[in-house]
């Protein structure tokens, strides 16, 4: 069954001024979510990306440069990401729609993961 | 020492967030930041609190809920404060007592831990009501900064509950943590001397925080049910304490607890304000009562009446009586006769002349509102003008009750309060201009007043 990453990006400081009320329900959807995952048995794992650090490395003209993160070019930062296994893109889709990531100003990138292992010859 | 690196905290795990949890831990981890680095650092230790629970937004959905909740809300905590402290080191503001102290209680093996006579979870919170209840500051800056950082509310969540804008609560939150640094008051239960003076300070901002929570008519109802239950605990706190559980605690806490047991009948289905008498008294709450009436009996043990005595005496005369019917008016009035030798206010006088109402006839309860003065307060007090109009009506002076009715309504506050006015002056329109039978009447004030009827 095809695996797919589902990518969490936040704009920078977008919970800065949450109340503890707010910040404990906005927590309790993630975690209903993320149980909700488990218990349909679609959850694969999930990794949190450390914020505002990183390294980005690019080879131009025989050299390379290398530049320290927070990127400011992005509006989005990459907090982290969940892997889920369902049948279809539409699926994961749907998956993604539920998560309470998905407020105003967030975004949600879903990429298929590669299985690395070589297609079947079907013709 | 070792039980010194981490805060208390239950020894069971926990897989699920309790109801308020990260509210109540707010003013738990505050507190206890506060002790560690002194009164003049509480704007630190509500910035590494409040790191720490946005921090837990963004692991927890990705890790889960650590087996340790609080345990682990407490490190961050720890680690953002000293971080903060130490980016300080070349200022003139750097604070290194604070950051020694700190130190020693992450990690003993840097030196003994300082003592400290606060230890305990629960005195931790109390010295800090003390410290946002000083009488040095103003009263609505000791009820904001009381909501935030005992209390853990947003500035957004004071401004809804106040109808103030975010930018006004900020202002006066910061200009609090200024005075308490300042002035050098310190984090601590005061001593027997200076505990009375204190103690009232406290006990009158929690008389105002629970206000506006009951102040049914404005502003955002969930948060107002909250105010009303914040302004219980922390007065319930005080009277689990041995040095501040004094009589006028008790008092408080059993007026609070008697206003609080009629909340869930204030209203009817469509949210309009009910009278006393058309009340469901089977929706009072009984627990609530129950525990009023022990409170009151404690209150009784001291040596000296206050307004607080008084005002709980009222109320259980309210929350006791049956029926509306056999609600004992001659005792209501010998409490407010009493009442108002210690706070001759406009509210206590009129709310005296309603309850005079009761005993003698509109007549008496007219006479008696004629001899409060008119100031420019009272003058726009629109429980004045309803309870005016009220009493015309039943001495059948139909046009005099109009005019005060319209006047009451053109100040009145809120929806539910015009609805209710508005429904005044249209039966007034359908009545015979005749004496009418004597009716009990409504206290449509809905702050600060006494003798709630509603």
């Amino acid at each position: 069954m095809p695996q797919f990453a589902l990518l969490l990006s936040t704009p920078e400081s977008q919970y800065d001024n949450l109340s503890p009320q707010e910040i404990q329900a906005l927590l309790a959807k993630y975690v209903a979510w993320r149980e909700g995952l488990v218990q349909r048995n679609i959850y694969r794992g999930s990794q949190k990306l450390i914020d505002g650090t990183g390294r980005r490395l690019r080879s131009q003209n025989g050299k390379v440069l290398i530049t320290e993160g927070p990127f400011s070019e992005s509006q989005e930062v990459l907090g982290g990401f969940f892997v889920i296994e369902v049948p279809t893109y539409e699926d994961a889709v749907e998956v993604a729609r539920t998560c309470p990531h998905l407020v105003d100003g967030n975004l949600t990138e879903i990429r298929q993961l590669d299985p690395m292992t070589p297609p079947p010859a079907q013709h | 020492m070792a039980e010194r690196t981490t805060a208390p905290e239950s020894a069971i795990p926990c897989t699920d967030l309790v109801d308020h949890l990260f509210r109540h831990e707010f003013g738990r981890m505050v507190s206890h930041l506060t002790r560690i680095l002194g009164a003049r650092n509480l704007a630190i230790a509500e910035d590494a609190v409040q790191h720490a629970m946005l921090q837990a937004l963004q692991h927890w959905p990705f890790h889960g809920i650590p087996n340790h909740p609080k345990a682990w809300l407490t490190q961050v905590a720890y680690h953002r404060a000293l971080d903060v402290l130490k980016r300080d080191r070349r200022l003139d503001v750097y604070d290194d007592e604070a950051e020694i102290a700190l130190t020693r209680q992450i990690d003993p093996r840097q030196g003994r831990a300082p003592i400290h006579f606060i230890n305990e979870v629960a005195d931790e919170q109390l010295a800090l009501i003390f410290v946002c209840c000083h009488p040095s500051l103003p009263r609505p800056a000791s009820v904001a900064l009381t909501l935030k950082v005992v209390c853990g509310f947003g500035v957004a969540e004071i401004a809804r509950a106040f109808l103030s804008t975010e930018i006004a609560i900020n202002q006066r939150l910061v200009r609090a943590k200024r005075t308490i640094r300042d002035q050098n008051i310190r984090f601590e239960v005061p001593s027997p001397a200076q505990l009375p003076e204190r103690l009232d300070a406290v006990l009158d901002v929690l008389y105002l925080l629970f206000n506006e929570g009951y102040a049914a008519t404005t502003g955002d109802h969930l948060i107002k049910d909250d105010l009303c239950a914040e302004a219980i605990r922390l007065t319930t706190a005080l009277t689990e304490n041995s040095a501040t559980a004094r009589p006028e605690v008790h008092a408080l806490l059993s007026l609070l607890l008697f206003q609080s047991a009629r909340l869930p009948a204030r209203v009817d289905a469509a949210g309009d304000l009910l009278l006393l008498e058309e009340q469901d008294r089977t929706l009072w709450d009984r627990t609530m009562i129950h525990r009023g009436l022990r409170h009151l009996d404690q209150a009784a043990r001291g040596d000296h009446l206050t307004a607080y005595h008084l005002q709980a005496e009222l109320a259980a005369a309210h929350v006791t009586a049956d029926c509306f019917a056999l609600t004992d008016w001659e005792h209501i009035l010998t409490l407010y006769d009493l009442l108002q030798e210690l706070q001759p206010t406009p509210v206590v006088l009129i709310n005296r002349a309603i309850a005079l109402g009761q005993v003698e006839g509109p007549a008496a309860a007219l006479d008696a509102l004629e001899s409060i003065p008119r100031d420019h307060q009272s003058q726009r007090y629109r429980l004045r003008h309803a309870v005016e109009g009220e009493f015309h009506r039943q001495l059948g002076n139909l046009p005099q009750a109009r005019t005060f009715f319209q006047r009451a309504l053109a100040c009145a506050h809120s929806e539910p309060e015009r609805r209710f006015l508005e429904r005044k002056l249209k039966t007034l329109a359908n009545e015979p201009p005749s004496p009418h039978k004597i009716k009990s009447w409504i206290n449509v004030s809905n702050r600060t007043d006494t003798n709630r009827l509603y």
